[in-house]
């Protein structure tokens, strides 16, 4: 499927590159027949689903979060066709557990994290190509097609949430998170989902295992469970001091 | 004083054996290569932590040399130091041709080489990488300019001069915009310095003009032309200052107190407890690749001899590579610091010194990437009047 949001990439300047990438996404929805999945390659083509009023973020609530329990991470493993980790240090790991211990006191504490969903995110500042690109909902993404495997991103992601394929994949692929060797791929929140009114596999499992540790909503509806719940307890993002505005945030930490 | 005269150099026994032997190591990164495309980066010594590897500090190494090698050039006609004359048509043979090479293992080392036509077609123009393409495109076009105003009959000197004149700001900005890759790791605590980018243009100039002197030197003798031992000792002492700069820039680089507030752990990490990579920076950038060399330059009788001179040379590039390894591996070994005030652990290596291993296949593409810059330097010399026939110092001009 090529669409012809990817043939008005060589506008000189900035803004206007995007605003033509954004405009051919349009004419890609109209043109394209209902009910044809635009996601399908985790592309640009996953721009024109994306809703400007709308930011999702995922609120997770480090003194739910319990030790041992890894259910989220097998969610998104099943849900997006990565295997938990064999080869530790090339496999790809959308999501991962955490251990802190506390440097003062010793206490230990549980989380789980991944891509932040950066609302300046390096990420997409230094792809050389574009590939790596937010939508107007705040979900950051990694556009198949184009990535060239640089790595620069994973460089410049504070939060090591990248993950770079190594060899070729040999699990079951899922149409709507496509891997591919060479290419560099981290948490979508899983955009497939959330497109269709759905929450992402990670907080749904979560929730299955009545611990409740992750809550999932749209940032910019003050009557959301999410901004609720920001605006009700005291809370913080990784590395705030970076001043990325992560969609991702952390209570009790 | 006779005319510089400019002529081929014509193949002989120690020309082809060496030609055969950059064969052997450009045969090498072509099987290296085909390893790593059929089976992915697996085979390399790269991970999901050490995502940069072996491939790139060749390649920094020899971009970063490109645009030194052409100092010799710029000497010549921006600052009209005439001895350098004869030299300005290799300074910048050279400098194309090194930065062929580490573009080459660059391309070569992407996770999907088959979509360069992507990758120079589509550009995302906040990201520096893509500013970039344009910084080394630019400066094949004008180097290339350059040289064809260089060997040009009856070109006026003016044009030769100003062609040299935007060569020399061109290639600052390249090496500005090389450094720039790294300013731009906010999150890294390693790059979070604003030395980065003038101590990348002084290294540019030591390892550019290492290069420059044992390519001279070396072509000069198998070919059996002359080369004058002042000429030889000028171009040493000339390293020696940019040595001494290179030494000087890394001081402050490691010593400013505001940065050491806020980055006292990478600084202990490199200087002090760092394993390997503290070795490498003491025993390799800055003994082998700094001090010693400038010991032998500036020895007030050893300092003449050629020798001194070349072993000099020799040393500031292995120091060089030993330098931009630890600025490349030693920066991504040490733990980004996502959770302070806390020890992290998990299955992702977060909060612990991530251990690299480089493999055969990520060597012999980055020797490649030397091999394909020395054998376009080569072949460049023999089709192309690049060489003088007499550097003899009586025939170079005053000293
Ligand atoms: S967390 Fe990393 S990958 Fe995700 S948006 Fe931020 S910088 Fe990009
Ligand atoms: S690896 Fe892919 S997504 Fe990341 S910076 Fe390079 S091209 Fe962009």
């Amino acid at each position: 499927m090529k669409l012809p949001a990817l043939k008005f990439s060589k506008k000189p300047s900035e803004m206007d590159r995007r605003d033509f990438l954004r405009a051919g996404a349009a004419l890609a929805t109209i043109t394209l027949a209902p009910g044809v999945t635009l996601m399908a390659f985790g592309g640009s083509e996953a721009k024109a689903n994306a809703d400007p009023a709308k930011r999702w973020g995922l609120l997770i609530d480090v003194n739910k979060c319990v030790k041992d329990c890894t259910a989220c991470v097998s969610a998104c493993s099943q849900e997006n066709g990565w295997r938990l980790p064999v080869n530790k240090e090339t496999d790809a790991q959308w999501i991962r557990k955490v251990t802190l211990t506390d440097n003062d006191t010793g206490r230990e504490e549980y989380l789980v994290t991944m891509c932040q969903h950066c609302e300046e995110p390096p990420c997409v500042d230094v792809c050389p190509t574009g590939a790596s690109f937010k939508r107007v909902d705040g979900i950051v993404l990694v556009d198949k097609h184009i990535c060239i495997g640089c790595r620069y991103c994973m460089m410049a992601c504070p939060y090591k949430a990248r993950s770079f394929v190594h060899e070729n994949i040999v699990d079951e692929q899922k149409t709507w998170a496509p891997r591919g060797k060479g290419t560099v791929e981290s948490c979508t929140m899983c955009v497939h989902r959330v497109d269709t009114g759905r929450i992402p596999a990670c907080v749904e499992a979560c929730n299955a295992t009545g611990h409740g540790a992750i809550i999932f909503g749209d940032l910019k509806d003050p009557e959301s469970e999410i901004s609720k719940a920001l605006a009700k307890y005291p809370s913080t993002a990784l590395r705030d001091d970076l001043g990325l505005n992560p969609g991702v945030r952390y209570s009790n930490l | 004083m006779e005319r510089t005269i400019y002529r081929e150099i014509q193949a002989n026994r120690a020309i082809l054996q060496t030609a055969a032997l950059l064969g052997v190591f450009l045969l090498g990164a072509a099987g290296a290569v085909l390893y790593m495309e059929e089976y992915g980066h697996i085979v390399t010594g790269m991970t999901n932590q050490i995502v940069w590897g072996l491939p790139h500090v060749f390649a920094i190494f020899l971009i970063v040399a490109a645009s030194g090698a052409l100092n010799v050039a710029s000497i010549a006609s921006v600052f009209g130091k005439t001895p350098y004359k004869p030299l300005s048509r290799l300074s910048a043979l050279l400098a194309m041709a090194l930065l062929a090479g580490g573009l080459a293992v660059l391309v070569l080392d992407l996770g999907r080489p088959d979509r360069l036509i992507i990758a120079m077609t589509t550009y995302n123009f906040k990201s520096i990488f893509a500013w970039n393409i344009y910084l080394y495109n630019g400066f094949f076009l004008i180097v290339g300019i350059y040289l064809y105003t260089q060997m040009a009959r009856s070109m006026p000197a003016k044009v030769v001069k100003t062609a040299g004149f935007v060569a020399f700001i061109w290639r600052l900005a390249l090496t500005t915009g090389t450094g720039s890759i790294f300013g731009w790791l906010v999150a890294r605590a390693a790059y979070e310095s604003a030395i980065m980018a003038p101590l990348f243009i002084v290294m540019s100039f030591a390892f550019g003009l290492a290069v420059f002197i044992l390519v001279v030197t070396f072509t000069t003798r198998v070919t059996g032309r002359p080369f004058g031992p002042k000429l030889l000792n000028r171009l040493g002492r000339l390293l020696g200052i940019f040595v001494g700069l290179v030494l000087y820039f890394t001081a402050i680089q490691h010593l400013t107190s505001g940065y050491w507030a806020r980055n006292g752990g990478i600084e202990r990490f490199i200087l002090f407890n760092g394993g390997i990579y503290t070795t490498l920076f003491w025993v390799g950038q800055v003994l082998i690749g700094g001090l010693i060399p400038l010991a032998l330059v500036f020895h007030p009788t050893g300092g003449r001899k050629p020798a001194s001179t070349i072993v000099a040379s020799i040393l500031v590039i292995l120091g060089g590579f030993a330098q931009v390894y630890v600025i490349v591996i030693g920066g991504q070994a040490y733990p980004l610091n996502i959770f302070p005030g806390f020890t992290a652990s998990s299955s992702f290596f977060d909060g612990v010194v991530n251990t690299y291993n480089p493999s055969w296949p990520e060597f012999l593409l980055g020797m490649g990437g030397v091999a394909l810059a020395l054998t376009i330097t080569g072949l460049g010399m023999k089709v192309l009047r690049i060489l003088p026939t007499n550097l003899s110092d009586a025939n170079v001009g005053q000293m």
